[in-house]
């Protein structure tokens, strides 16, 4: 499903990503650990499309078909969807009209007309209740005063309304206490299928817990060093970072 | 002949065709020699240093429109606030129109200035009230009241609580060549009373129209005063808005003002605050494209201990637009305890876009809160990302992000049929469809 060959990215002239080889297939759950600063973030980042970063070499393939020079609403419509570390604050703009927004753009481009009203409003009952999320939620304003929770639950609201060919989780879990982590994670599981794929960013092994992950890979200084199953995740717990970082050096 | 000289020379025909003497003929009279000494303001005006009046004042206006055009209700309809019932003046071309008008004296008066001006029975309150906010010595008020005789009287007497809002509606034909119009609005809510006005400019065709608009509010005791200013108009309409608010103690004045078009709009906003616990609120939407170009100029004069004002103007510029905002605040040495906010931030939404903004503190008391800030940025680019990376495309993003941006100042719009309008009205110049009933 997505095909990362030898991808370099800067922003402002810095390297970041130093050569990135991925390959994630349809029904995979992979994993990026790695300290802060190793460039998961801008991975997500650059597969999402943000135009901050410039990638300088190396090809990003969606389903076969290069994505390297598509607008970031393109590779939405494509069905590639980022849950931000950081979602904005949108003032004025209730959680339902924004995702209905969102939802009407993506149907736009591939032709379609906007959602019956009936029909949307059934996906989002459905969407909300599998998430705990109450129907007062959905009448604020998007993320603007929202707990860390409830931003990251309403990344996986949009998520699950969006139906993406591939999710990328970046750093869904920080900010979230167990209670709410668990909410999250079963509403990630619940949407996998086989048809989609999903990355999974961070940097505890905490959340892989409860969204396992087929693979799992270290990345650090713009590469990944190292790619295992679940289980080096385990030992990344229970080791830390530093012998990456020394073996990285030896 | 140039302008001034134009309106200098036609004066004493205008004081012929009023007939008779009335009472405020001396006030015209002073107002002329003071605007024959002064004339039109120049841009050596620290007042005036960004916003030049010189490219309307080229034109040979008429100064004193005469017949009434038929406006067919229909064609006009989307100007009021057709959804819910309204008190309403309606002056076409500077004349009132009896027909679009929905005026009042059961309970309180909703009327006209000439009205007011020639019946006795209101010889007492005009005395009082007439001329005793606006600043004599200022160049556009001068020249207002020097041709003053009509626009809209609003008197709200002790308790009345107005129960429907009234909207003051000058429209303009464009039947008659370019023209000059001076609106006079005289607005008194007397103790603990309460009134909600919209004002509103519009021209019905192309055509040069200069609007220079005085506008005296006296808010006494406990009034609560909740005033709107549409500023919409052609990309050939100018106004010059003078309005001056006078406030007693315990009472609440709001001014909205929405600045979505028109060629040149000045809005000299003046709150004199003559009590203790006073709250002077100004808020404003700027939203231009083309090469419009809106200044707001603002004055709070805090006078009296314990009183607090906010003011918070948003504004958005695009293409060759120009903004203004100069917020002056004075704080009068007795008038510790003020609490006084101001805020200007605005959005250039591309480089040939320009705004300058200056806030102006003056105070003399040593126990006050006063805060200030101004902003002048760009949409941010994590945002829109973040917007995009939603299926959203560009333009929508960015419209999405402008409304949120603007949209803290409708959250205090007190008529929702309005704050709707205004909404949409933003929807419609982001050009974007928001995709949601607002």
């Amino acid at each position: 499903m997505l095909t990362i060959e030898n991808l370099h990215a800067e922003v402002e002239d810095k390297g970041i990503l130093k050569g990135i080889d991925l390959d994630v297939k349809a029904g995979e759950i992979h994993a990026i650990m790695g300290p802060n600063g190793s460039g998961k973030s801008t991975l997500s980042s650059v597969i999402a499309g943000n135009e901050g970063y410039e990638v300088t070499q190396g090809n990003i393939l969606f389903r076969g078909e290069e994505i390297n020079d598509m607008s970031p609403e393109e590779r939405a419509h494509k069905g590639i969807f980022l849950s931000f570390q950081y979602p904005v604050e949108i003032p004025g703009v209730s959680v339902t009209n924004f995702i209905k927004t969102a939802l009407n753009a993506q149907r736009k481009a591939s032709g379609k007309e906007d959602m019956p009203a009936g029909e949307m409003l059934k996906k989002i009952r459905e969407k909300s209740s599998m998430l705990s999320i109450d129907s007062k939620f959905l009448s604020r304003s998007l993320n603007q005063g929202f707990s860390g929770g409830e931003k990251k639950r309403n990344e996986i609201f949009q998520m699950a309304m969006m139906e993406p060919q591939l999710a990328i989780l970046d750093e869904t879990d920080s900010g979230l206490d167990i209670d709410a982590l668990k909410i999250v994670a079963d509403g990630v599981n619940a949407l996998r299928t086989d048809e989609n794929a999903t990355i999974v960013i961070t940097h505890y092994q905490r959340l892989l817990e409860y969204i396992v992950p087929d693979f799992v890979h270290v990345l650090y200084d713009g590469k990944i060093v190292k790619s295992g199953t679940k289980e080096l995740a385990k030992e990344l717990e229970a080791k830390g970072y530093d012998w990456i970082k020394q073996e990285v050096t030896d | 002949m140039d302008l001034k000289d134009k309106l200098l020379d036609s004066h004493i025909a205008f004081e012929e065709e009023l007939g008779p003497k009335d009472s405020i003929q001396k006030l015209r009279n002073q107002a002329l020699k003071t605007f024959e000494a002064k004339g039109f303001p120049s841009k050596k005006l620290e007042a005036w240093k960004y916003t030049s009046l010189n490219s309307l004042i080229q034109d040979d206006y008429l100064l004193f429109p005469k017949s009434e055009k038929a406006v067919a209700l229909n064609e006009i309809k989307h100007v009021f606030l057709y959804e819910v019932d309204t008190y309403k003046v309606v002056f076409i071309d500077g004349i009132h129109s009896p027909f679009l008008s929905d005026t009042t004296h059961d309970g309180l008066d909703v009327c006209l200035l000439s009205a007011a001006l020639s019946k006795p029975k209101y010889s007492e309150l005009i005395k009082q009230y007439f001329c005793s906010v606006a600043d004599k010595e200022e160049n556009m008020t001068a020249l207002n009241t020097s041709y003053a005789r009509e626009g809209a009287y609003i008197y709200i007497p002790p308790s009345v609580v107005a129960e429907k809002p009234i909207e003051i509606i000058h429209l303009s034909t464009g039947d008659q060549g370019p023209v000059w119009l001076q609106p006079r609005n005289l607005i008194v809510v007397d103790t603990n009373a309460q009134v909600q006005i919209v004002e509103r400019h519009q021209s019905l065709l192309e055509h040069q129209v200069v609007t220079n608009s005085v506008t005296e509010l006296i808010a006494h005791q406990e009034a609560l005063v909740d005033y709107y200013k549409i500023q919409n108009d052609l990309d050939s309409a100018s106004l010059i808005d003078n309005t001056y608010i006078a406030q007693d103690k315990n009472s609440h004045v709001s001014v909205h003002t929405f600045s979505f078009g028109g060629k040149i709009t000045r809005n000299n906003l003046n709150f004199y605050q003559r009590g203790e616990h006073i709250n002077s609120t100004l808020k404003g939407i700027t939203l231009l494209q083309g090469k419009q170009h809106v200044d707001h100029n603002t004055l709070v004069h805090h006078a009296q201990p314990n009183c607090e004002s906010h003011q918070d103007y948003k504004g958005i510029f695009s293409d060759r637009s120009i903004g203004v905002f100069n917020g002056k605040i004075l704080v009068d040495k007795i008038a510790q305890k003020t609490n006084a906010f101001q805020q200007n931030n605005n959005v250039i939404l591309n480089d040939k876009a320009k705004v300058n903004t200056k806030p102006q503190l003056e105070i003399f008391a040593d126990d006050v809160r006063c805060s200030h800030g101004c902003t002048i940025g760009q949409l941010d680019e994590e945002a829109l990302f973040y917007l995009r990376s939603r299926g959203i495309p560009k333009k929508e993003a960015k419209g999405l992000m402008t409304y949120a941006f603007a949209n803290n100042v409708l959250q205090s719009v007190q008529i929702p049929t309005l704050k709707k309008r205004i909404n949409k009205l933003i929807a419609n110049k982001l050009g974007v469809n928001l995709g949601f009933d607002l």
